[in-house]
């Protein structure tokens, strides 16, 4: 737990550094076509952006440790603010494509392997070429076309809270969470079944299977559990690859979650924003990778801290 | 702990910070026009930035003193009545009866001296007009003087300003802060208020009804006139994808979009629900802005040689594509306008090659590649830069087109370096025409060298001739400056405009009406039908 700190001051130092030098000027942007250099400058040393680069950097982690996120160059709200705004659905559209993907992908991976060779594993496969070659955005348009516009089923974009009915929530919900699923399916799948081919081969399942157990039993209680740490680490590692799909799905869908705002943060130069954001995205990802190495030791005894 | 314990727990978790944010029950029942907009609100203060989001937010929450109408005629409409005394150096201003800011509290004379104050100190036109002042005073609860040190021609043009920055009129204690800092208090006299609990950048902005909003008797026209609002609500939903939102507006899930993409239309128009509607329709124009600085474009026969090699089809062929939303214009104050002059030799109408080179063999050019800005994330930009390089190449210039988002140029068009240094030689955007119908409101015509826009122009007698402009108080002879002032834009190469181009609204067939043509899109006169 504690390796986490020295990462995120890298991360916190990397993405200070990275803001600063990249083109642009957030001063640039507010003032707008009519300005003079003058106005431009003011507005800078306004935001603070005319101080040593040393400076800016010490004031804002100094803040940051004392919980003070800092505001908006551009909305008149904090940083804070923001993100609770916006963490709901972010948080909504993960958990629920990481349900969705692991409820297919897992017994489609285990139905492949067990039927491997079959017509069953040639589709699962080619459904993972599919899923790792079409692009996020592309699967949404056509979503949306047949779900949304000709069948009328569900509506075109747009994000219900769960507090305004959870009817209206999982209808609004369910197209993007597909599509930014199908990446996720077939990453687990393909791991899945390549796991568990490989276990079925070891000498304790033909001994299970000699002592007459059932193939559910087998593939469920000895195989599926031991091929479980490939599983869960690479569900671990695909939360990089939701976190970079739930920018482009929240665009698609329009979707107010963290992926936008971080996508317009972008677009205007909001340092503020774009620092905590993606430091709280680090964050996660380090977390959820921690509570991946603790539970490998639930699926494997034998692994100890 | 399992996995599925694990993502039990997180998904109570998701309900809880959904329980958390205290949701407001749907407000379905209440007429509400769902607009979206060219742009996601994240800035308040129109005058702190010239936004044009920013400005239509204005127009929402804010009220003026004089307004345009659709003919680009000033009319007074916080003002009931104005006094210009004979010697045309004080102007007194009567308010109406039962102006109320939002919180119920009257509009007062010092209210309007502040906000004039506030925003003369920030917008281009307003700069001016307080170059002139000589002193704002109130003469009781209701009138207040506007005092000049000398004759300027365009004190009411200045006031009812209608594009960026609107001298919109805020209460005294928001007005007073420091004009370089952005507001909070969104307190206005308008005929909307702004909700602001219910204001989700990213989402949407809500804007409800001022019921105690006083609109004038006359009919509506442009921004002026009689600001009857409809409808309970407007909510400006953000949707950055243009093909999202269009979808959206198919599906019945807005009602209108401000602007929607050129190359999205086909689509719009194939659906019988959809109409078109051109609301602002002066249109916008293209500029090609030179850097006068640095070589080669600080030479003056390199600029007019520059000029001379653009033709306006071209560009507009290139980003717009279709003849019906586009308009080939030598006018620099915009065709259509009261101040329209297309020069009789075609120049940026139509090149002239041999000329061009000609000149640049004049001028003595070596080669010096020009660094041209290219933006690449704006649909009405992106394909202007390959036009231009094209078009200067074909008179023998070397060009190094940098390509680049629109806020990374934004940022590098403020640099005064070389460059090679990261500075630059030219660039090209696009103006709103109301921004740009007189030469005191065009801000790339400044040529107060480092106090222009970037470019920085630097040419005396072009100051002189926008001072006469501003002092000049007739008409018929504003006019002959305007033309005069173009004359010497074109001789001096200030800068370059290559087209006026259209983009149009649309909205749903028979559940929006009464949308106004206007310098901004405007929701009061708007019906619709159903909530």
């Amino acid at each position: 737990m504690l390796a986490t700190i020295p990462v995120l001051g890298m991360v916190a130092i990397f993405v200070f550094l990275m803001l600063r030098l990249t083109p642009g000027d957030p001063a640039a942007v507010i003032a707008g076509d009519n300005a003079n250099a003058e106005q431009v400058a003011q507005i800078r040393a306004k935001l603070g952006l005319d101080e040593p680069l040393v400076s800016q950097f010490v004031i804002w982690i100094t803040k940051m440790v004392q919980g003070d996120f800092g505001e908006s160059f551009f909305f008149k709200k904090t940083v804070a603010e923001l993100i609770s705004q916006r963490i709901e659905p972010t948080l909504s559209l993960a958990l629920c494509t990481l349900v969705l993907a692991v409820a297919i992908a897992v017994p489609l991976g285990v139905l492949a392997a067990h039927r491997h060779g079959s017509w069953i594993d040639r589709f699962v496969m080619g459904f993972s070429v599919f899923g790792f070659s079409i692009p996020v955005f592309v699967v949404g348009y056509l979503l949306i076309y047949v779900f949304a516009i000709e069948l009328g089923l569900v509506p075109v974009q747009g994000y219900s809270r769960i507090a305004g009915g959870f009817g209206s929530f999982i209808e609004r919900l369910i197209l993007p969470s597909i599509t930014l699923a199908v990446i996720y399916i077939a990453l687990i799948a393909r791991i899945t079944r390549a796991s568990v081919i490989e276990i079925l081969g070891e000498d304790y399942i033909r001994t299970a299977r000699a002592k007459g157990l059932s193939n559910r039993v087998v593939l469920m209680r000895h195989a599926l559990r031991n091929a479980a740490v490939p599983i869960i680490t690479v569900i671990g590692i695909g939360i990089a690859l939701l976190i970079g799909g739930v920018v482009v799905t929240e665009s698609v869908y329009n979707i107010p979650g963290l992926g936008r705002l971080v996508v317009d943060a972008v677009l205007a130069r909001d340092y503020p924003v774009i620092q905590v954001v993606i430091l709280m995205f680090s964050f996660v990802y380090v977390l959820i990778n921690l509570v991946i190495d603790l539970a490998y030791s639930f699926f494997d005894p034998r692994i100890r801290y | 702990m399992s996995f599925s314990k694990f993502v039990g727990l997180a998904a109570g978790a998701v309900l809880a910070v959904g329980a958390s944010q205290g949701i407001a029950p749907s407000t379905a029942q209440a007429q509400t026009i769902r607009a979206v907009m060219h742009s996601d609100l994240k800035i308040i203060d129109p005058i702190w930035t010239t936004a044009y989001i920013v400005r239509n937010h204005g127009y929402m929450i804010y009220d003026t003193l004089f307004s345009v109408d659709a003919n680009q005629k000033v009319h007074p409409q916080m003002v009931d009545k104005y006094e210009i005394s004979a010697d045309k150096l004080t102007y007194t201003f009567t308010l109406r009866d039962g102006l109320l800011w939002h919180d119920g509290a009257p509009v007062t004379s010092e209210d309007c001296i502040s906000s004039i104050k506030r925003w003369g100190a920030r917008d281009t036109m307003g700069q001016k007009l307080m170059s002139y002042v000589d002193k704002l005073e109130a003469v009781n609860e209701k009138t207040f003087k506007l005092v000049l040190k000398a004759s300027y021609g365009l004190v009411l043009e200045t006031l009812g300003k209608p594009s960026s920055n609107v001298p919109f009129m805020m209460p005294k204690r928001v007005a007073d802060g420091n004009p370089m800092e952005q507001i909070s208090d969104t307190t206005g006299s308008g005929p909307f208020v702004f909700n602001k609990d219910e204001w989700k950048p990213g989402e949407k902005t809500v804007y409800v009804k001022n019921t105690k909003y006083k609109p004038r008797s006359e009919p509506p026209s442009g921004v002026a006139g009689g600001k009857v609002v409809k409808v309970d609500r407007v909510e400006w939903v953000a949707i950055p994808d243009g093909q999202t939102a269009v979808n959206a507006l198919l599906n019945g899930e807005v009602d209108l979009i401000e602007g929607p993409k050129h190359d999205l239309y086909p689509v719009l128009k194939k659906d019988r629900n959809i109409t078109f509607f051109n609301w602002n329709q002066l249109g916008n124009q293209y500029v090609l802005r030179f850097n006068h600085l640095h070589p080669p474009f600080n030479n003056q026969k390199i600029r007019q040689a520059a000029m001379l090699a653009i033709g306006q089809e071209e560009y507009l062929q290139a980003v717009i594509g279709d003849p019906e939303f586009y308009k080939v214009c030598g006018a620099m104050f915009v065709c259509g306008s009261p101040l329209a002059d297309e020069p009789k030799d075609g120049i940026l109408v139509k090149p002239n090659i041999e000329k061009a080179k000609a000149l640049l063999k004049e001028a003595g050019y070596d080669g010096t590649p020009a660094v041209l800005m290219q933006s690449t994330d704006l649909d009405v930009l992106t394909n202007l830069a390959p036009v231009a390089k094209a078009q200067l190449e074909r008179i023998g210039m070397k060009v190094d087109m940098q390509s680049m988002d629109w806020q990374t140029l934004v940022a590098r068009r403020t640099k005064k370096d070389a460059p090679a240094a990261g500075g630059w030689n030219a660039f090209l955007t696009s103006w709103v025409s109301v921004d740009i119908l007189n030469p005191i409101s065009t801000a790339y015509l400044n040529s107060a060298c480092d106090k222009a826009p970037f470019g920085w122009p630097c040419d005396e007698v072009m100051e002189k001739m926008r001072d006469e402009y501003a002092r000049e108080t007739d008409a018929a002879k504003q006019k002959e400056l305007a033309a005069k002032i173009q004359a010497r834009a074109l001789e001096y190469g200030t800068y370059a405009w290559v087209g006026q181009w259209y983009g149009s609204g649309v909205h749903r067939k028979g559940v929006i009406d009464g949308w106004l043509a206007a310098p901004a899109p405007v929701f009061w006169n708007m019906t619709k039908k159903g909530s």
